[in-house]
């Protein structure tokens, strides 16, 4: 950022269009970060004014008021009063919604006292003057002492009237020092009264009220009808999520395959050879081939983010959820684990209570994510009979269900154990405002799927690249002594890492080639197929998983395979995910505290699993 | 005559002006901290509200019109709010 340009910070009440407009002022020129020492975004863009000034605009998080309440809200209220060194603006421009004035002249009333130079952009003008909603522009322009542009902010109307308007309060009012304080209880009630008043002098109540978000809402938030409409939602993201990618799945797959031969084939055999086709390559490939359910995933979300429903979905779930002890907001973060625990943790951004937000966090790597199916497949297919039970139902698809089931049931039963644990009669409000229902634009939507996606590959791939590399390394060497007659692996630290933990797996029905396959599987879970593949000496296991299971339903008891699949239902194997947490709690004492807690219930899931089935004699 | 009700005990359709805005929780910061957040959404003495949506799940949450916004929160979150109704819902 140049120090000569001029700073603009746009503020404003959630649901106002604030980043609609700073997408409309900024295109493509932004810039998307986090602000350091939190997990809050920050969204900057170089512009120029149309005299061609330089200019950069800050996209503040939504807020109510400058009196903080999340971590977002704090860097808001930070950035307003000129605390965070790296963006102090020179001018603010409150964004609100034409359409609904009420809260944000409080906000504005608040801003004024911070001193800065100061624009009002009526943003959804065009509703405004559609609903017939009269605004006396000069009237509430004296009355907040600022200046008030009408915008539109998805046809780009009025941009340019709001950057020559900020230039001209830069050129004619100084900024004066700060007067603002929290306010009390009773300065927030006075505020509203003048708000009031500005808002009964200035602007006529609509001719043509929006009834349409109200008809919408009749069925949305219908007790019955809304429900089934949520699942029936839900079912098709589900759908979508995992057939509309598969075809980019393979995709991936078959192009890192193909490159991972190519470079196989021009290199040598060797070390160099074997870290970047079987690390490297494999690595981003691990990570890489999620992102077609991430990207279907998001697309959804943002959608229905557009178009206002994610409020409705979390009033609809409050209650549900609230019985486990989580927030309503946390329900599309827990439906995102079920692609990836990664955007999960990424998306739990959308509580804003910290409490309510830490415990989405942390049960969210129990959702079952699209990893675990690889590992769920192949030992279902080596143990589980091909048979239908009670007539119809097929045993493989009920056993896949049930661990399905055992996902959600034990995030249920971890986050109410948290809540009364840890969060004890803590306080949460839920309230929050149901914005009008609007059409999803196009181009934004595009362009925020593309930002998720590249934030997801940013993320994940600084974590998952070293570390496949350190699993690589725990796999490779050392090298197996000339003349050995087992797999590679055997020799290797994997190797002693496996044979050394063996006899803490021992009670749980482990062997030791398996304790071997857990550790690169903390890579990846799906990475754990191959390995097996690797220690039982089946070539290119993943896609012979037949091949594989018939091998495992020969070398491990029906017990021992249970509790396999109940250590991957808790166990956190992925380290990406782990990494996550740790970005977005910015703590590593909350990350110790999953990998502790998810590993003692896989532990003692799969010793139950296990010593259950051996007293039914199936061991 | 008006009749004064708790808004946390407001079924769907009734509507009326907030009477009085009194936060209720174990802890006094707590209840400083909700009654702020419930007039920065508008819950003000005076401030015309309907109940339009009860939760699928035992009314709750619900969601009020205050002054044609939309807020959606949990009952016990306004059960030291009270409700000057208004029209026939009244009787009820």
């Amino acid at each position: 950022m140049s120090d000569t340009a001029i700073t603009v910070a746009l503020v404003g009440n959630p649901n106002s269009g604030k980043t609609a407009l700073f997408n409309a002022l900024t295109g493509s020129r932004q810039k998307v970060a986090n602000y350091a020492g939190v997990t809050v975004e920050r969204k900057a863009g170089a512009i120029k004014a149309p005299d061609g000034t330089p200019m950069t605009v800050l996209d503040l998080p939504g807020t109510y008021s400058l009196r903080a309440r999340s971590p977002d809200e704090v860097i808001t209220r930070d950035v307003v009063l000129g605390r965070r060194p790296e963006d102090v603006p020179d001018a603010l421009v409150v964004v609100a919604d034409a359409t609904n004035l009420r809260l944000v002249l409080r906000l504005a009333l608040e801003i004024k006292a911070v001193g800065l130079p100061a624009v009002m952009a009526l943003n959804m003008y065009d509703i405004a003057e559609r609903q017939g909603l009269r605004i006396d522009l000069e009237g509430l322009s004296q009355s907040l002492g600022m200046p008030v542009v009408t915008t539109v902010a998805t046809r780009k109307r009025g941009l340019d009237d709001l950057l020559v308007a900020v230039q001209g309060v830069l050129a004619s009012t100084a900024a004066r020092p700060s007067t603002w304080h929290e306010p009390d209880v009773a300065e927030i009630r006075a505020a509203h009264r003048e708000a009031s008043r500005i808002l009964s002098a200035h602007v006529r109540p609509p001719e043509r009220p929006d009834t349409l978000t109200g008809k919408i809402d009749g069925v949305l938030l219908h007790p019955v009808a809304g429900l089934l409409i949520l699942l029936a939602l839900l079912f098709v993201m589900f759908q979508a999520v995992f057939s509309w990618a598969a075809p980019g799945m393979d995709a991936i797959d078959l192009g890192l395959g193909t490159l991972g031969g190519w470079v196989a084939g021009i290199m040598p055999d060797g070390l160099l050879q074997s870290l970047i086709v079987d690390g490297l390559i494999a690595g981003v490939g691990s990570v890489l081939v999620f992102l077609p359910q991430i990207l279907v995933l998001f697309l959804f979300i943002l959608l229905l983010e557009d178009f206002g429903y994610m409020a409705r979905a979390a009033f609809l779930m409050d209650r549900i959820m609230g019985g486990a002890g989580l927030h309503g907001r946390a329900f599309i973060p827990l439906l995102s684990s079920f692609a990836c625990a990664i955007p999960g943790v990424m998306s739990a951004r959308v509580i804003d209570s910290k409490r309510d937000r830490l415990t989405t966090i942390m049960v969210a790597p129990l959702m079952t994510c699209s990893a675990r199916i690889p590992v769920y497949t192949l030992i279902i297919a080596a143990f589980i009979p091909r048979e239908t039970v009670w007539g119809w139902v097929e045993l493989q698809g009920l056993v896949m269900f049930g661990l399905y089931a055992a996902g959600i049931l034990s995030a249920l039963v971890v986050s109410f154990v948290i809540r009364k644990i840890f969060w004890r009669g803590a306080f949460e409000p839920f309230m929050m405002e149901l914005p009008a229902y609007k059409m999803p634009d196009p181009g934004s939507v595009a362009l925020n799927l593309w930002q998720r996606a590249r934030i997801f590959l940013e993320r994940a791939g600084r974590i998952i690249l070293p570390l496949m590399v350190v699993v690589w390394a725990l796999s490779t060497f050392p090298g197996p002594p000339p003349g050995a007659t087992g797999p590679a692996i055997d020799y290797s630290f994997a190797g002693m890492i496996g044979r050394a933990l063996e006899p803490i797996f021992a009670p749980i029905g482990f062997n030791w080639q398996m304790v071997v396959a857990l550790v690169p599987g903390m890579a990846a879970r799906e990475v754990a197929v191959a390995a097996l593949g690797t220690v039982y000496a089946v070539a290119d296991a993943e896609s012979a998983v037949g091949t594989l299971a018939g091998v495992l339903s020969l070398q491990w008891s029906l017990a021992t395979g249970l509790a396999f699949l109940a250590w991957y239902v808790f166990a956190p194997q992925c380290v990406a995910t782990l990494g996550v947490v740790k970005r977005e709690t910015n703590s590593w004492k909350w990350m110790w505290v999953m990998v502790v807690y998810m590993f003692a219930l896989a532990y003692l899931a799969a010793f139950v699993v296990y010593r259950l089935a051996v007293a039914f004699g199936l061991g | 005559m008006t009749e004064i009700i708790t808004l946390s005990r407001a079924r769907r359709g009734q509507e009326g002006r907030i009477h009085a805005v009194e936060a209720i929780e174990d802890n006094p910061a707590d209840a400083l901290e909700l009654e702020r957040r419930l007039l920065e959404f508008g819950l003000v003495e005076g401030a015309r509200v309907t109940l339009i949506h009860e939760g699928p799940v035992g009314g709750d949450p619900v969601v009020l019109d205050v002054e044609g916004m939309r807020i959606a929160l949990r009952r016990h979150e306004v059960r030291g709010l009270s409700l000057a109704l208004t029209g026939t819902d009244a009787a009820e």
